[in-house]
């Protein structure tokens, strides 16, 4: 039996809480009521086999589906320590972008130099004054690592990054305004090897500022950088728990053949 | 020993061999497309060659330099004066003020169509701003002398039946399909990534339109530009009825003048005699119009270039 203050102290450990959640595409009912949480700082991945929604899900958190018409989102998904639901109607989709960023699958930085790129969303905020924008552009370079690689040229354009670099400086831009949650909706599918290494580094450093949420269609990625897992199959959330528990001894037949890769 | 195994491998290799009828008839194609593609060149550099040869003929009797120079454009005085200032000066003020016009509410209404309009308002709008474009050019100088010249007077009493302003307007607003199309085809073309990046951050759809897409999308726009100013430029039938044709070196668009293009019209359609000087003094004048757009078109040829698409 749980004490209130037990029950306090579970909830201040989350950062987001996903309550009944469906999301239709026109009439399509794209996830099925699902119900999860998000550990505050720490790393969330969601598997499972292309089509599963699991981009649908992490694209719910900044609310991108409000950008093309026929979308529906029924449920909540309450932001912590507010206790907002993000997906209330009368949330203004812009505040919560403003806190919860998202780094996509290809890198695309905008067509400005490296320094316009990192301070985009601090300009967008208005943000003007010189000083504030240079501390905040070479700490959020620092965070994601690029800094030593680009500080003699961050007024060059964006596009003469490598693809590694250039997915760096997507990190970059979305910390530089220091979100609460960092979204990345797989981030390394367009990288090499080597580049993918230093990346999933580079989610793993950030824990320790940002709570993650990570979709990944690479099974030892997401056993290698999440704290947590979730595997999605149809729409629906199969299976919800410790990365570990979920790789070594999932409790779900459907998740485990997914695991062992006898399915997807 | 023949088995139907290897027969049927003889008969498929047979078909793999050298086809004279494919061959042929590849290389008829090949020769017509190559043939209307010379075409147009050759059409192009006979232009050129007639302007420049008649406009010869023309410099032979009239130096460049009085051309360039002189403030008076009467070939057809006794007195006669070939200066081309005044043409240009009247074809300047007028595109000026289509330009005015056309590259902002252009712009503006690319941004609207491609960045905010729902889906049914395009596909209504969109045909409609190029049935604006499908008008004749005839109609818009009437328009402009017996519609936009009386509107204005209502407001500016002094303003002649004849001016710059009202036919610059009315250029502009005959402008504006083309460029907001152009402007609008090449905002469209930026990948949605790149403003789903935008929004992540909080953006606001101005700001994306402002900051992201247009930059992106700055070749296409450019090029989208160039072409209004050169229609701009090369615009006859408008200034030709509304902006009267008498030649006036002038920067005051509240009085009437003529553009390099009525200019042409005007002696083209007059009982001047083939190869006097008065008639000459059209290709001097068509080439020097054919110079003007062409540098407009190096222009828009280097931004593209240099800005091309690199998303």
């Amino acid at each position: 039996m749980q004490t209130n203050q037990e029950k306090t102290m579970d909830v201040m450990q989350y950062k987001s809480e996903v309550k009944n959640l469906n999301f239709y595409y026109g009439q399509f009912n794209a996830l099925k009521n699902i119900n999860m949480v998000l550990h505050d700082k720490k790393i969330t991945a969601l598997i499972g086999p292309s089509g599963c929604g699991k981009s649908t899900f992490l694209r719910c958190f900044n609310r991108m589906h409000d950008l093309y018409p026929g979308n529906n989102y029924q449920g909540e998904i309450i932001l912590h320590p507010d206790d907002v639901n993000i997906l209330a109607p009368n949330v203004d989709p812009i505040e919560v972008r403003m806190r919860i960023s998202m780094v996509f699958q290809k890198p695309n930085p905008f067509p400005k130099s490296i320094y316009e790129n990192v301070a985009y969303g601090l300009r967008v905020r208005g943000i003007k004054q010189r000083a504030i924008l240079d501390e905040r552009v070479e700490e959020a370079l620092r965070n994601s690592a690029l800094w030593e690689e680009v500080k003699d040229r961050q007024h060059d354009l964006a596009f003469n990054l490598s693809g590694g670099q250039q997915q760096r400086l997507c990190i970059a831009r979305a910390l530089a305004t220091d979100p609460e949650i960092l979204l990345f909706d797989e981030p390394t599918s367009a990288l090499d090897p080597i580049a993918t290494a230093s990346i999933e580094e580079l989610i793993t450093d950030l824990k320790s500022k940002v709570t993650i949420l990570i979709v990944t269609h690479n099974m030892q990625q997401a056993a290698r950088v999440s704290d947590y897992t979730a595997y999605m199959y149809l729409g629906e959330l199969i299976e919800f728990n410790v990365t570990d528990t979920i790789f070594i001894k999932p409790k779900n037949k459907q998740t485990e053949d997914y695991i062992t890769g006898r399915f997807g | 020993m023949v088995t139907e195994e290897s027969r049927k491998r003889t008969a498929y290799a047979g078909k793999l061999g050298f086809s004279m009828r494919r061959r042929v008839r590849e290389k008829c194609i090949e020769a017509m497309l190559f043939a209307s593609a010379v075409l147009s060149v050759a059409i192009m550099l006979a232009i050129v060659v007639m302007l420049v040869r008649e406009s010869i003929v023309f410099f032979q009797h009239v130096s460049i330099w009085d051309f360039l120079t002189d403030t008076e454009w009467t070939p057809l005085f006794d007195n006669a004066h070939y200066g081309i200032l005044p043409l240009i000066s009247g074809t300047v003020v007028s595109s000026l003020i289509a330009l005015v016009v056309a590259l902002p509410l252009g712009t503006i209404i690319a941004i609207y169509l491609s960045e905010f309009a729902p889906f049914a308002v395009r596909e209504i709008a969109k045909p409609f701003l190029e049935l604006l474009g499908g008008i004749p050019t005839v109609v818009y100088g009437y328009f402009a002398l017996l519609f936009i010249t009386p509107l204005l007077q209502s407001v500016l009493p002094e303003l002649p039946g004849f001016s710059l302003l009202s036919a610059g307007l009315v250029m502009g607003i005959m402008i504006i399909p083309y460029v907001s199309s152009m402007t609008e085809d090449a905002m469209r073309a930026v990948p949605m990534n790149l403003r789903e990046g935008s929004y992540a951050m909080g953006a606001t759809r101005l700001q994306t339109a402002l900051r992201v897409v247009m930059p992106a999308a700055f070749s296409g726009i450019a090029a989208a530009y160039i072409l209004g100013i050169s229609r701009a430029v090369g615009e006859t039938m408008v200034v030709a009825i509304a902006a009267g044709m008498q030649p006036n070196l002038t920067w005051n668009p509240m009085e009437p003048a003529a553009t390099i293009t009525a200019y042409i019209v005007q002696v083209s359609l007059g009982d001047l005699p083939h190869g006097s000087i008065g008639y000459q003094t059209i290709f001097a004048a068509g080439l020097t119009l054919l110079l003007l757009t062409l540098v407009f078109n190096i222009i828009g040829h280097i931004l593209r270039k240099r800005y091309r698409e690199i998303y």
